[in-house]
């Protein structure tokens, strides 16, 4: 396969995003078997070596995130990818990245759990992903796609993003979107913008020695480093909050949802208008940062926001957090592999909105 | 006069935080010596383990990288594959290397990463205060093997060399000691041979050195030196395990 610009392909998710890391100059990418995400690691396999790269199967999460850390160290563009048990593994690892400094792309297609769970769709690893994930005070830009041309165009930013602030940046796919084809065009800008890292490893000639750690053993010394870590976390939450918004104008009712749900709740939008309910969506693409402060001026006109995720639960509390007691928020949640079909989230609308005229929905 | 004996230009000027008599220190100094006959200072990368090593970078006037408890080799092979032309070592205890990263040193053989180990046996966790590590001695007190490690309740010590030289991928094993003059000439040598099979892309070296330990021995100095020459050397005799050179 080679890419040319503004060329129209049929990939599946997981084919876009080892695609979009290549055309976004990462020439080192390491990963272990896991479904639903093969196809990231198979398409690797193939074409980094036509590119000049790397790809290693390796032993293990572990080895593969500790390799990420070596290449991003050395200055390179590389990236990992798992899915939701592998991701348990890497944490320990993410963790010496975010506490090093060093940028690289974690991909995650998510699976269900807890445990070896199943391989279908899930979104249960938000917690996981959004709140830092391993130990210590530290996060990771997490990017949300919703279809196969957002995961590409997602991954593609997500390497200058890590760039741009010396930050580990994750992509929380699922199941569902890894595995599915869509059109997709690699139309982002061809030559990466690589940016200097004069703090590299790449040997100390002519210049003073370079260290990458996280070890801060001097009394004081690592709480003067997390200062900085959250400093540079409040300009990321300044800065880089991305979210789609559909008729929250003036909706009665908001549903916020991510990726696979979003596209969901996006059909009911339209059953809504039927029904005489407007409903609106707020879709977060940045999950970290959390897009809080649109939540908080929508929450503060309309009836109820309602939450959908393939979980029991987990953005919601930020939802909360954003909403912080303007609106009542709700919850509908399908776990293991369930997948909330339109019919039911329109139910739980029903349940919350109270209508004048009682409509039985039939979609 | 012309000075016979000085520091290293790669070995910084300043106290280290090891215990007396640990070996950590003489080993530094070997890798500085080396880098600086090699004159490779300016291509070299080093990585410093979790252990007590983890501040090598303090003593080494050279770019290093720390990695995670285990995982040296793993970020190792990602700085190499970056910079296949510098020269990448890591430097490990046998925690890190024979228990928590046994995984990453069998892979990283095993692929045949151009890569140097320093693998670092003092039989013993010293970061954490003397638990037994996997090259404990039978019989030896740690504070895990109060009694003395008993191999039905404890297990056995491992032998890197050996297990690594059943690898195709091992290029170069050698076991060394530091208990004489002579055992640290000799580990020099090793070492630089080490070093010289990575330069000419031979693959994966890793140079097993024996190293007192001993306030987690609960020994003297002399005696630890002993004790590695009387008791370590037969569960880990010293000898070249695989050499690329003799072996075409
Ligand atoms: C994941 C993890 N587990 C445990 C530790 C605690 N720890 C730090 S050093 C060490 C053992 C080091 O022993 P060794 O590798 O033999 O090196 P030495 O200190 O003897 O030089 C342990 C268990 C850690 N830092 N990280």
């Amino acid at each position: 396969m080679s890419t040319e610009k503004n060329q129209k392909l049929l990939l599946t998710g997981n084919e876009a995003a080892a695609e979009a890391a290549i055309m976004a100059g990462c020439r080192f990418y390491y990963g272990y078997p896991i479904t639903p995400q093969n196809e990231i690691l198979t398409h690797m396999a193939t074409r980094m070596p036509q590119v000049g790269g790397t790809c290693i199967q390796v032993e293990s999460e572990l080895a593969a995130i500790n390799m990420v850390h070596g290449s991003a160290a050395a200055g390179a563009r590389t990236m990992t990818s798992s899915s939701s048990p592998g991701i348990s593994l890497k944490q320990e690892g993410i963790s010496y990245l975010a506490g090093s400094e060093l940028p690289c792309v974690i991909v995650n297609v998510q699976r269900g759990g807890p445990g070896l769970g199943d391989i279908s769709p899930s979104q249960a690893d938000y917690f996981q992903a959004v709140k830092g994930g391993g130990h210590g005070d530290y996060h990771t830009i997490v990017l949300a796609p919703s279809s196969v041309q957002e995961t590409a165009d997602l991954v593609f930013d997500a390497f200058d993003l890590a760039d741009c602030y010396r930050n580990p940046v994750m992509i929380l796919g699922d199941a569902q979107l890894g595995q599915m084809m869509e059109p997709v065009v690699f139309n982002k800008k061809q030559n990466p913008n690589l940016y200097k890292k004069p703090w590299a490893l790449t040997g100390a000639n002519g210049r003073r020695k370079n260290v990458i750690k996280s070890f801060y053993p001097v009394k004081g010394e690592l709480e003067e480093f997390n200062a900085k870590l959250q400093k540079k976390y409040r300009q990321i939450e300044a800065e880089e909050v991305r979210y789609e918004e559909i008729n929250t104008k003036k909706a009665d009712i908001v549903i916020v949802a991510y990726g696979t749900c979003a596209r969901i709740c996006k059909e009911i939008v339209k059953i809504g208008e039927k029904l005489n309910i407007k409903i609106g969506i707020i879709r977060p693409i940045t999950l970290w940062p959390f897009p809080c402060d649109i939540i908080r001026r929508v929450s503060e006109r309309v009836q109820a926001i309602l939450t959908v995720e393939m979980s029991a639960g987990q953005m919601v509390e930020d939802v909360r957090l954003s909403v912080s007691g303007r609106c009542p928020v709700h919850f509908y949640g399908r776990t293991g592999g369930g997948i909330p079909s339109p019919k039911e989230i329109l139910e739980k609308i029903l349940e919350i909105i109270p209508i004048k005229e009682k409509v039985t929905c039939a979609t | 006069m012309e000075p016979v004996y000085k520091n290293p230009k790669t070995l910084i000027d300043t106290p280290t935080h090891y215990c007396p008599g640990c070996g950590h220190g003489i080993i530094h100094r070997l890798i500085a010596e080396i880098i600086d006959d090699l004159d490779i200072r300016g291509k070299t990368i080093g990585l410093a383990p979790v252990g007590c090593a983890v501040l090598a970078y303090n003593y080494l006037d050279i770019d290093m990288c720390e990695a995670a408890h285990g995982r040296p080799p793993a970020v190792a092979t990602g700085i190499k594959r970056v910079h296949p032309d510098k020269i990448v070592f890591s430097y490990q205890g046998d925690g890190d290397l024979a228990a928590i990263g046994m995984a990453e040193i069998i892979h990283t053989a095993s692929r045949s990463e151009n890569i140097t180990v320093i693998f670092v046996n003092n039989a013993v966790y010293g970061m954490t205060n003397g638990q037994m590590a996997p090259t404990t001695l039978l019989n030896q007190r740690t504070l895990t093997t109060p009694q003395g490690r008993n191999e039905k309740y404890d297990g056995y010590p491992i032998r890197i060399c050996e297990l690594l030289a059943t690898i195709d991928g091992s290029r170069f094993l050698a076991r060394t000691s530091i208990t004489s003059p002579k055992n640290i000439i000799k580990t020099k040598q090793l070492l630089e041979k080490g070093f010289k099979s990575q330069i000419e892309e031979k693959g994966f070296s890793l140079i097993e050195i024996l190293s007192p330990c001993p306030v987690y021995w609960r020994m003297n100095p002399n005696d630890a030196m002993k004790f590695i020459d009387d008791n370590m050397t037969t569960t880990f005799p010293l000898g070249i395990f695989k050499d690329w050179e003799s072996q075409n």
